[in-house]
């Protein structure tokens, strides 16, 4: 094995793995010649989910692509965080135009491309819950079922942070946010609604739908990695917790994500032409309890008696999850 | 060499000379026979080079032509009413951005109610939206000015929209000389933008501006879209046909000028001729607003009837008060007349009576409705009156 000094950003898990394992098989995040697509300078939250995954994300497409990477940006915490006038963090060729359209955008984007015979070239549109799941849905559909060679990453991190923490077609049941206050007798966000657009990528039938925290590094960059080997419209839906938001500590950003994950609330999956092709299984299954008590937005569950019957209601979500997707590990 | 041609195959073809590499497609009445015949053109391979795409919605379209025209490609859609009004966002994105999209407008009513027919509400309502508004007077000015919105977008690079009456015109056959290839060629070369997105030298494009930037940006663009005055007449006399902002008909010694645009011109054109002493301002340029022209054209006169096709409900004329600005400080009397809402017909007996009612001062400085039907709006306020459910009880009667 070939002795390589290495620039290590993250401790913990995230960079222990990567000193076990050979140079070619190392992150991206752990190459010092990464790009930094997202460079440092940002004025993102401390243990901000979306800049983290924003960062693996785009590192990795720009590494799969060798540089020929185009990003499009919808409006939302990482516009705003990353390019206020006249300072960027983007390291890479980037277009913001509005909060509801990315992904035509994009697709204009690639279509002028191609039009330029610049086919090498391709296209990542990003934006956060609101702008993907619910005001940005229409286009994101339209880029789906018409195929456009473009991979869309969703940053989730499951309301409208950006705004004050408003609730979204994203957002979990009996969270609290500032439009879904944690009184009454079902407090927080309402149980029953909310979409998965993950489920709604897969029924378009598209070449790729993958989901991924930013708890799972490799399983990240080798999502990014496989959707830009590939043609067509890809989605990627990445679990990124908010501090702020979720009212949880910057420092458990990276726990949190791979809580969401191990309680089975979040499955972490990929499809292939509407087919589930592989799940990443739970090592170690843990009650939702263990996910849900660090973030302040499930204080109202635990407060005094705590609200068992709608901690129930969540297990039998993370239940159903495992059931469905085949979670538990063989 | 002019041929029998509909005012949207005309303008397709027009369109399809300027060889756009993007155009995005969204259909509405009456714009659908542009973007369908550009459509063929792209799959029969007599346009090559340009993705044609079938988006779901007009949103998606401007949003396409923008993410187009920011990655250095050539971009035009066409649209019309509500389809104008659902892509107002990237309308006013596409301008702060400067991209030199070019975008029919076939002119068409707002609802409710829901009307198919032409008049200029959808176009008027989005003036402030930073776009180049130009409006053909006829088919051939539809051709024509497509040709020249391309050469003059890209020059000054803000987005240009050429508005054409809805029907009367996009559904009109008539000769028309559509230019060919190499006189298109010769006058209109490859796109060149001003910043790309470029994998070798990366830009972002679409920062946060503050406050302590913010109103330069703006600014800049008004001062950039008001080149457009004096790089249009250059662009016009490049492309060597008879276009200017402004169109002014035998207004020299009139005493009463009669002031419109779109395709209404010709049918008050042929009413001036009967009275002898009245000229007509067509405006081909409303954005930006030509002052200086308007100025001169209508200085000396003494009234200026101004016929528009949209309004401002609550206020009145939405080109009078323009033109109102243009005039301020000379003795000319100015009247709005809102005239052809939804698809009625301008006739030359009500314009023969307009002008009448002109000269003879009655009309002086009001707001009227050509042809406004006084008995049904009697009957609809009385009924209005009796029909009063919810509010404040009012001094002096139920009523």
């Amino acid at each position: 094995m070939t002795v390589q000094n290495v620039k290590f950003y993250q401790v913990g898990s995230r960079a222990v793995g990567n000193r076990l394992l050979d140079a070619t098989l190392r992150t991206e995040q752990a190459s010092p010649a990464r790009r930094n697509a997202l460079t440092s300078g940002h004025r993102a939250c401390q243990g901000c989910g979306e800049a983290l995954g924003a960062r693996d994300v785009l590192d990795a497409a720009v590494r799969a692509t060798e540089g020929k990477l185009v990003a499009v940006n919808a409006t939302g915490c990482l516009e705003v965080f990353s390019t206020p006038y006249p300072e960027s963090s983007w390291q890479l060729p980037w277009l913001h135009s509005l909060f509801a359209n990315a992904p035509s955008v994009a697709s204009g984007v690639a279509a002028a491309l191609k039009a330029q015979g610049h086919d090498e070239i391709r296209v990542l549109a990003q934006g956060g819950d609101g702008g993907t799941v619910d005001i940005g849905l229409a286009c994101l559909s339209g880029m789906f079922e018409r195929n456009d060679d473009v991979l869309y990453v969703c940053y989730d991190n499951e309301a409208y942070m950006n705004t004050g923490v408003q609730r979204s077609g994203s957002t979990p049941p009996f969270a609290r946010t500032a439009t879904t206050e944690a009184t009454g007798a079902e407090p927080g966000a309402p149980i029953g609604q909310g979409k998965d657009v993950p489920r709604i990528a897969m029924a378009h039938e598209i070449p790729y739908v993958a989901t991924a925290t930013v708890a799972e590094l490799h399983d990240l960059e080798a999502k990014v990695e496989r959707a830009m080997m590939m043609r067509g419209a890809r989605y990627l839906h990445v679990l990124v917790p908010c501090p702020l938001g979720w009212g949880s500590a910057p420092a458990d950003t990276v726990r949190l994500a791979r809580l969401a994950q191990r309680s089975g609330l979040f499955p972490v999956f990929e499809a292939s032409h509407g087919e589930v092709t592989e799940v990443l299984p739970i090592r170690g299954r843990v009650p939702i309890e263990e996910y849900l008590r660090p973030q302040r937005r499930y204080a109202h569950l635990f407060a005094d008696p705590p609200r068992t019957e709608l901690l129930a209601r969540i297990q039998a979500i993370a239940d159903r999850n495992v059931a469905r997707y085949g979670l538990d590990e063989v | 060499m002019r041929r029998q041609l509909e005012g949207s195959r005309a303008i397709a073809e027009a369109v399809a000379r300027c060889r756009p590499q993007v155009v995005p497609a969204y259909p509405i009445t009456p714009q659908t026979h542009i973007v369908e015949a550009i459509g063929a053109m792209v799959r029969d391979g007599s346009l090559s080079g340009c993705e044609f795409m079938t988006v779901e919605s007009e949103f998606a379209a401007m949003s396409a032509a923008i993410g187009a025209s920011a990655a250095g490609a050539r971009a035009y859609t066409a649209t019309a009413s509500q389809g104008l009004l659902y892509m107002t966002e990237a309308l006013f994105n596409a301008s702060g951005l400067g991209l030199p999209i070019v975008l029919t407008v076939a002119n068409r009513a707002v609802g409710a109610p829901i009307n198919i027919w032409n008049d200029h509400s959808d176009s008027m309502s989005l003036r402030d939206c930073g776009w180049v508004q130009l409006y053909a007077a006829d088919n051939q000015a539809a051709v024509d000015l497509h040709v020249v919105a391309f050469a003059l977008a890209e020059e000054l690079s803000v987005p240009v929209m050429v508005c054409v009456d809805g029907f009367v015109l996009t559904h009109a056959f008539e000769p028309l000389d559509v230019p060919g290839q190499s006189a298109v060629d010769t006058f209109l070369p490859p796109y060149a933008p001003r910043q790309v997105l470029d994998v070798d030298d990366p830009v972002a494009i679409g920062a946060m501006v503050g406050p302590e930037a913010f109103t330069e940006v703006r600014y800049l663009s008004h001062y950039q879209l008001t080149q457009a005055l004096t790089v249009f007449p250059q662009v016009c006399d490049g492309w060597g046909r008879p276009l200017s902002t402004v169109d002014a008909y035998r207004v020299d010694g009139a005493e009463t000028v009669i002031v419109t645009l779109g395709s209404v011109s010709g049918t008050i054109k042929d009413v001036a001729d009967e009275f002898g002493n009245v000229g007509v301002l067509t405006l081909t340029m409303f954005r930006p607003f030509p002052y200086a022209e308007v100025r001169k054209a209508l200085g000396a006169a003494k009234r200026v009837v101004v016929v528009e096709r949209a309004f401002a409900p609550g206020a009145g004329g939405i080109v009078s008060a323009d033109v109102r600005t243009a005039l301020a400080g000379t003795f000319a009397e100015v009247s709005t007349v809102v005239a052809g809402l939804g698809g009625r017909a301008v006739t030359k007996p009500a314009l023969r009576r307009l002008v009448a009612d002109a000269m003879s001062g009655w009309l002086g400085e009001r707001l009227v409705f050509l042809d406004l039907r006084d008995e049904l709006i009697e009957q609809q306020i009385e009924r209005m009156r009796q029909r009063r459910a919810s509010g404040p009880p009012r001094p002096g009667g139920a009523a």
